[in-house]
């Protein structure tokens, strides 16, 4: 294993009795990547975080975390890491600063520094105010909160996060998803599974499709996008467009087709990348004031459904039966 | 690592989430207090049958103290799910168990004073051998507790538990020789007897408080630290197959 892979998974395999949870899976994750992994409910993303963590025991496939084998050696893997599970488990009889404290002398951490540094997590996740309230009496999106906080109490190299944002509101989760783009900032490996296509969309560096146990497709998601999108598309927005002006521009860009989706909107499409300058300039001499233009491109939940033909709203509205709408 | 930290740390908090909790600390008065008053009331002798009874008041406090909380402890955390938090921190297994019961085994040990400190107002414990007293208390709690480890692991919900652990425990109050001495029971059950732990350790709390008992203490303790061995070596392998599979 070189040193530029903090997870390494080969041929990793889970059977329960008969069913085969997960088959065959191989990846890599580099350090200070966040790495996405998606998938509908049931296709072994929880199954594998277990494997990954020490929960359960693969039936075939190496696990190297950190460079260490996991299969052989979990407890010292289980030092690298931190865990968010899927469910907010911490316990409801404690209050937010003791369940933090509790969670860092699990791992060995002195009076002092595990009060500072549950001190330090509740004033940074915005629950200072809660610290001496029961674990219990929390909302949900406090308890999704102080659950991460006690995944990342003792600063793990790696974080595994299950689902962090399911069953939360929508201002909490945008709060989370901010909390989980700094970590990454700060260098944390983040392993995240999500059914929320657009949330791996938004944070992952990486993404992997997990489809009945296998994985299908593993890239960037600029990469994932990329064989889905016949045509390059801009869209540029002003203040309004003047009649003609559709005309005007395909006279001077003559390998490049343009249309009025809407008022104040030309769109753009080309078979090669679209320089946006000229068609900028142009406009502007011709009167036209523009206020943005950006590219247009398939979302990453078109490439899923393109590539494990299951809708992705589906599978958002299954998760959220499951676990509790957003 | 500093692994006596996580050690004390899953202790404590044991000790101030459950054993340490009003309805807990009720049971572990009441519990022995009813136990006592029952047997001293049904024996129908006066406060001389004391040291006679102590013994068994003793081994049931403790039995039934201990695999009541194992169940709420283990099973309970298992069933929402924050057990798991413990199987992720970076201790061994064993360590882990081991700081898991200890609150158990405490608050078993606490259990069986009930009794004992009853009695002393009431009678003359001025004979019991206590350098062998506490000791067998000492490892009867933990065989309860490892024998409550091994109910709550093979089981799903806390009712089960419940359920299971009954089935060891009533009729260990009639084949242990805690009220009844085995020497009086049926042939055929004898072999039982002696096949279940607080046999043992009944055994000694007799020889100690009254004086008569049927096996070395020494040979005692040696089967009892056997039993709590193999109850936690069972336990273990079975978290490793049910939890960790």
């Amino acid at each position: 294993m070189g040193d530029d892979r903090v997870i390494e998974v080969s041929g990793l395999a889970k059977r329960f009795g008969e069913v085969t949870a997960v088959d065959g899976v191989t990846f890599d994750v580099r350090p200070g990547e966040l790495f996405g992994f998606l998938g509908p409910n049931g296709a072994g993303k929880t199954t594998t975080i277990n494997m990954l963590t020490g929960l359960a025991r693969p039936n075939a496939g190496p696990i190297r975390i950190g460079g260490i084998d996991c299969t052989s050696n979990p407890k010292a893997a289980q030092r690298l890491i931190g865990v968010v599970p899927d469910e907010s488990n911490l316990y409801p009889e404690l209050t937010g600063f003791e369940n933090l404290c509790f969670c860092a002398g699990l791992y060995g951490m002195g009076k002092k520094e595990r009060r500072a540094r549950a001190g330090e997590l509740l004033d940074a996740f915005g629950l200072a105010e809660a610290s001496d309230r029961k674990f219990g009496g929390y909302s949900r999106g406090m308890k999704r909160k102080l659950t991460i906080a006690a995944g990342i109490i003792h600063q793990p190299q790696i974080l595994f996060l299950d689902e962090p944002t399911t069953g939360i509101d929508v201002a909490g989760a945008r709060q989370l998803r901010q909390m989980i783009a700094g970590l990454h900032r700060a260098g944390t490996t983040i392993f995240l599974t999500t059914h929320y296509i657009e949330e791996a969309e938004r944070l992952c560096d990486r993404v992997a499709f997990i489809v009945s146990g296998r994985i299908v497709r593993i890239d960037t998601v600029e990469r994932l996008v990329q064989p889905i999108q016949a045509k390059h598309v801009v869209q540029i927005a002003c203040a309004s467009a003047p009649p003609g002006v559709q005309g005007d521009l395909a006279e001077s860009f003559p390998d490049v087709d343009f249309s009025l989706p809407g008022s104040g909107l030309i769109r753009v499409e080309a078979d090669e990348p679209v320089r946006v300058g000229p068609l900028i300039r142009f406009l502007e001499d011709q009167g036209v004031e523009v206020s943005e233009a950006r590219r247009l491109r398939p979302s990453l939940e078109d490439v899923f459904v393109r590539i494990t033909g299951i809708e992705a709203d589906a599978m958002r509205r299954e998760k959220e039966k499951a676990g509790g709408g957003r | 690592m500093k692994l006596w930290i996580a050690f004390w740390s899953i202790l404590v908090k044991d000790m101030r989430t459950y054993y340490l909790k009003p309805p807990n600390v009720t049971w572990g008065l009441i519990f022995p207090l009813a136990w006592t008053g029952m047997f001293f009331i049904k024996s129908g002798s006066g406060l001389e049958s004391i040291p006679e009874l102590l013994p068994g008041v003793v081994a049931i406090s403790v039995l039934f103290g201990t695999t009541s909380v194992l169940a709420v402890t283990v099973t309970f955390e298992k069933k929402n799910r924050s057990f798991e938090r413990l199987l992720l921190a970076p201790i061994p297994l064993e360590l882990l168990m081991l700081a898991k019961t200890s609150g158990a085994i405490l608050f078993g040990v606490a259990n069986a004073f009930v009794p004992v400190v009853m009695a002393a107002f009431l009678a003359d414990l001025s004979q019991v051998s206590w350098g062998a007293f506490v000791p067998a208390v000492l490892m009867i709690a933990v065989a309860s507790t490892f024998l409550g480890l091994f109910i709550a692991v093979a089981v799903s919900e806390v009712f089960e538990a419940q359920t299971f652990s009954n089935f060891f425990r009533f009729p260990m109050i009639f084949l242990c020789g805690l009220f009844f001495p085995i020497e009086k029971l049926p042939v055929f059950l004898k072999p039982l007897s002696y096949a279940l732990p607080l046999t043992y350790g009944a055994d000694v709390l007799h020889g100690t408080v009254h004086g008569r008992h049927t096996m070395p203490f020494s040979l005692d303790l040696a089967v009892l630290g056997a039993f709590c061995a193999a109850l936690f070596a069972l336990s273990l392998r079975n978290i490793r197959r049910r939890w960790i599979a």
